[in-house]
């Protein structure tokens, strides 16, 4: 453009606008997450509270721990060691014991974060790393299941939550029946889909109860509509790509609907997918974080598509009920291969010629 | 599906029991040769064929042990079959691209020892699988080799431009990375059961 050409514009103040940081982010993903983190209280009462806080704290720790082993400045904030606490918090189920939580946040920001370089450098969701960790190294504890909304919750703590360290945790059978609930078979929708699929408990699930959070479930991941209330504020606010939930609910909607038109009496309704389990949670805000997802747009819908197909394909033909935390570490793990393949063409170079790089 | 179906026979050898992710097979060239991605898919393509190669030769010579009542050679057997197609592929290299034979350099030849590929000559002997069945089962697990041989290259390359700490620089951090990969495949398991 010449300078003659140049027009000058008169615009109002603002004249300078800050532009987002990372720490300004993640308040805000915190914002987002503290309506789902209430509802986890509310529902599963005063283990919840617990664990978010020990989680959380775990987390915390062991990052001005690395921080200052590794002598560098203190990054506590930027609250991404507090974001990693609550996602990782709100993917465990109610009684999870405590202990076996702040190892997990240990590991979460220790082999998941730290080991890497710290924030922006590290390849998987910190989360997920420690969540996958303790589902490898705890399946009995992290398959135990609580009924969402029983009596007393407020006030006691599921037996499980405050198992001493190494030792056996006390069943929740006897907890669950003081609480007037009987024949509890300790399941989730998902569970109940995959295991016992067309039975009574499975008819008794509504989409509904899904929705609104009425299903036993991880801390976190049983109100639908908390979460995407989260998500649409973030997105509201361009904190996150709308793309990633976009495609992942998408494509987890479309082959669930393609199973489902193949044989109704086998498979669940798409609705019942997108609405049961960690789908949602994954969708908002595990899939989303900024370190691990493609740069490019091209990309971001390959990524978020492919963990969709994922998560219904490891749901309905794997051996396990929930595939979304797989589904989100194998997406992280193909992050760099997409943006490989899906980098624009650079302007004015010719389509063959391969960009440097 | 159907365990001795072909498409179960591959998927299982390529995802739910992933030769080096769920198996820890192979895990030299896994470390060695993951720096590149270019290098890694071609390292990948070679054992797809050596595999291939010394499945089917495997399958050929099981038959001939048994028949003539040998088979305490097997072994031997095998390890002289897979070394021999990997001398075919590092010849086949060599006279058609000079630049990947020096890429892939002491892995090339180190392929014979790949205990992925005596493995995979083993476990099909142990699973009794007929001729296709072994060729289905060889192309699984080079394929698994090779998908998670990319991906591994694909984290690799990125982790270079990361202020990674210098007490876990090189082959730990990429242990560490290879662990949660296969943190990561345990979703796979039970795939199609």
């Amino acid at each position: 453009m010449s300078a003659e050409s140049r027009t000058i514009e008169l615009r109002s103040s603002p004249h300078i606008r800050a532009g987002l940081s990372t720490d300004a982010i993640m308040l805000n993903v915190v914002y987002a997450l503290v309506p789902v983190c209430l509802f986890a209280v509310a529902a599963f009462g005063l283990s919840a509270a617990l664990m978010l806080a020990v989680a959380a704290g775990s987390c915390l720790l062991t990052e001005r721990l690395m921080c200052r082993m590794g002598r560098q400045p203190s990054t506590l904030g930027d609250y991404s060691a507090l974001v990693t606490g609550l996602l990782l918090g709100l993917t465990l189920p109610p009684g999870f014991p405590l202990w076996m939580t702040a190892l997990g946040g240990f590991v979460s920001i220790a082999l998941g974060k730290a080991l890497f370089g710290g924030l922006g450098h590290n390849v998987f969701n910190p989360a997920l790393v420690g969540r996958a960790f303790l589902q490898a190294a705890f399946p009995a504890a992290i398959t135990e299941w609580t009924p969402a909304f029983i009596t007393g919750r407020l006030t006691t703590c599921i037996p499980s939550t405050l198992a001493f360290p190494f030792m056996k945790a006390p069943s929740i059978d006897a907890y669950v029946a003081n609480a007037g609930i009987d024949g509890w078979s300790g399941a989730t929708p998902l569970m109940i889909m995959k295991f016992r699929f067309g039975s009574e408990a499975f008819d008794a699930i509504t989409t509904q109860g899904l929705f609104l959070g009425s299903v036993a479930g991880s801390l976190g991941e049983t109100c639908a509509l908390l979460i995407l209330i989260g998500g649409a504020y973030l997105i509201a606010r361009r904190m996150m790509d709308w793309r990633i939930p976009v495609g992942m609910l998408g494509g987890a909607f479309a082959l669930s609907s393609v199973f489902y038109l193949m044989d109704t009496s086998r498979y669940p309704t798409p609705f019942f997918m997108l609405f049961s389990g960690g789908l949602m949670l994954g969708a908002v805000f595990m899939a989303t974080d900024m370190v691990t997802s493609p740069t490019t747009t091209a990309g971001t819908w390959v990524y978020s598509i492919v963990i969709g197909l994922f998560t219904v394909i490891i749901r309905l033909k794997g051996g396990l009920p929930e595939g979304v935390m797989y589904a989100i570490l194998l997406g992280n793990a193909l992050t760099p291969l997409i943006n490989n393949v899906t980098q624009p063409r650079i302007y004015g170079a010719k389509r063959e010629t391969k960009a440097e790089g | 599906m159907d365990p001795d179906s072909l498409g179960y026979i591959f998927i299982n050898a390529c995802l739910i029991n992933n030769f080096v992710l769920s198996m820890f097979l192979g895990i030299c060239p896994f470390l060695g040769v993951s720096a590149k991605i270019e290098t890694a898919t071609r390292m990948g393509l070679a054992v797809i064929f050596v595999m291939l190669v010394s499945s089917m030769c495997a399958y050929g010579i099981n038959a001939l042990l048994i028949k003539l009542n040998v088979e305490f050679l097997r072994l031997i057997c095998y390890i002289a079959v897979i070394a021999s197609a990997v001398q075919l592929v590092e010849m086949f290299i060599k006279r058609f691209s000079p630049a990947l034979f020096r890429a892939l350099g002491i892995f090339l030849p180190l392929i014979t020892t790949n205990c992925a590929i005596l493995g995979l000559a083993l476990f099909q002997t142990q699973k009794q699988y007929n001729f296709l069945q072994c060729l289905a089962y060889a192309l699984g697990a080079g394929v698994g080799f090779t998908i998670a041989l990319t991906i591994m290259a694909g984290l690799r390359e990125q982790l270079d431009l990361a202020d990674v700490p210098d007490a876990v620089k090189g082959a730990a951090l990429t242990l560490i990375v290879a662990g949660i990969l296969s943190l990561a495949f345990m979703g796979f398991a039970g795939l199609g059961g």
